[in-house]
């Protein structure tokens, strides 16, 4: 299934400086794996050690947190688009 | 053109007597017209502006917007809360404080534009950092809460004690050219922490090299954040509760997510386990103010002492880890390798040479260093204070940023 997935600004530094990254992926886990198999540096951004998505990063498929659904087996459907969406804090060092 | 149509007893201001007392005058009538003649607002509406007390977390880029609007709209009772003084750097995005207001205290300038906006209402500045042991006291008097903070521990402190409190947090964050807003803890709503049970270890924050924000971004996700605050006063429309609204504003696009109330959420879940206010610091893996990601011990060297070897003809090689549109504001000639590239330019280092490297404040370029001696780098320093050092100490004329 051809998903669209929509990098957040803080991670794009690790995506290759992308926006967004169109692949193919049955489930949101397929999608995001094959998204850190891309962009290697993105994984310890979006999973912890033994490869479990991290606390303060949430993940939606459109406008659904993936934690009320299948969480990583949600399925996908054609166009679907999935949303990193890490917490921000506001403002800027000084 | 204004004719005084069927006076009313005693030419009486049009108070309604079953607003609390509290009516308007001639004068707020006028100045509140535009609302008045609007039926969603009226003189009902008005007046609960008028009886509404929010207090305001952050007086700065957000804050800006926030202290305007609901000043200018008549929020009869504002509360500002912000230890900062206004810096130069401030003026490009918090548009409350002007050239003058340079090295005064937020709260104090803001509270002087406020006043000047808005004669009629009161505005109560409070001049000191929020903590766990001041936030309930400071909240209790206020009916909603409006989170315009900069870090992720005040966040966490200010989304709490709304809870605790049962008070509604209007809540916007920014980051470079990306918003975030949403209502927090209202009644059957979600809190801050449903949608992010814990914040992200320091290390991951992104570093300054990413840091940054548009100027125009916190007026809009601040003036967001008014919109939604006059309309919980005023009962009126559908707010942000359950709904994070994302903006983006190099695409120029609004994207809304849902959010659930979270059943497990430690602080407004059925089973809670946060009952009190904690050490949001410690929680945010923070220890101490502003503390720099995981302690690293590197060698150093100071400005002076950059400059002193220099001017002997030392054989030293400057290597910058900064950013190349940093580098164009101002440079010190040395090699430019973005820290984020440094793993894959290792090559293009002389590890038989001395290296001095830099970034704005010595932060990254500690990291850098850290990773060159791993590396097996050996005569490697860091810039001690960066660039910024180096401007105050050997040469005024490099601008800092």
């Amino acid at each position: 299934m051809p998903v669209k997935v929509m990098i957040p600004t803080p991670l794009r530094a690790y995506a290759g400086k992308r926006e967004a990254v169109e692949l193919d992926a049955a489930t949101v886990g397929e999608a995001l794996g094959r998204l850190t198999s891309e962009f290697s540096e993105l994984r310890k951004h979006l999973f912890t050690d033994d490869g479990k998505l991290r606390s303060f990063v949430n993940v939606y498929i459109n406008d659904e947190d993936i934690r009320y659904l299948a969480k990583e087996n949600t399925r996908t459907k054609d166009g679907d688009t999935i949303s990193i969406i890490p917490s921000i804090a506001g403002g800027c060092c000084s | 053109m204004v004719t005084k149509v069927q006076p009313m007893a005693g030419n009486a201001p049009a108070a309604r007597p079953d607003a609390g007392g509290a009516g308007l005058s001639k004068e707020e009538i006028l100045r509140y017209s535009r609302h008045l003649i609007m039926p969603e607002v009226g003189m009902e509406g008005q007046l609960k502006l008028k009886q509404a007390k929010v207090l305001l977390i952050g007086t700065g880029g957000l804050g800006a917007p926030l202290g305007l609007y609901l000043a200018a709209a008549g929020v009869g009772r504002l509360g500002l809360v912000d230890f900062d003084v206004v810096d130069f750097t401030n003026l490009q995005r918090q548009v409350t404080f002007g050239s003058s207001d340079v090295g005064r205290a937020k709260t104090e300038a803001a509270r002087e534009r406020l006043a000047n906006l808005n004669p009629d209402i009161q505005i109560e500045p409070f001049e000191t950092k929020l903590t766990s042991e001041n936030a309930l006291e400071l909240f209790k008097d206020f009916d909603i809460i409006v989170d315009g903070t900069d870090n992720f521990p005040t966040r966490y402190l200010v989304n709490d004690a709304c809870v605790l409190l049962g008070k509604p947090n209007v809540y916007g964050s920014i980051f470079r050219f990306e918003g975030q807003v949403s209502v927090f803890g209202a009644p059957g709503g979600p809190c801050y922490r449903c949608l992010y049970p814990e914040p992200p270890p320091p290390g991951l924050v992104p570093s300054c090299a990413e840091g940054g924000v548009l100027g125009v971004l916190p007026g809009i996700v601040g003036s967001i954040q008014a919109m939604e605050t006059i309309k919980l006063i005023l009962g009126r429309g559908e707010n942000l509760i359950g709904r994070l609204l994302l903006f983006d504003a190099l695409a120029m696009k609004f994207r809304e997510m849902k959010l659930r109330k979270n059943a497990n959420c430690p602080m407004c879940g059925q089973h809670r386990t946060i009952t009190k206010l904690i050490d949001y610091y410690e929680f945010c893996g923070i220890r101490g103010e502003e503390a720099p990601a995981p302690n690293l011990q590197v060698p150093e060297i100071t400005p002076r002492e950059l400059k002193s070897r220099l001017d002997r003809g030392e054989d030293l090689y400057i290597l910058d880890v900064r950013e190349p549109h940093e580098y164009q504001i101002c440079n010190l000639r040395g090699h430019l390798i973005p820290l984020g590239e440094l793993p894959r330019r290792v090559h293009e280092l002389d590890s038989s040479r001395e290296i001095v490297a830099h970034c704005r404040s010595g932060k990254r370029s500690a990291e850098a260093v850290d990773f060159l001696k791993k590396a097996g780098f050996r005569k490697i320093w860091n810039l001690k204070g960066g660039i910024l050092a180096w401007s105050e100490e050997v040469d005024p004329s490099v601008p800092k940023y």
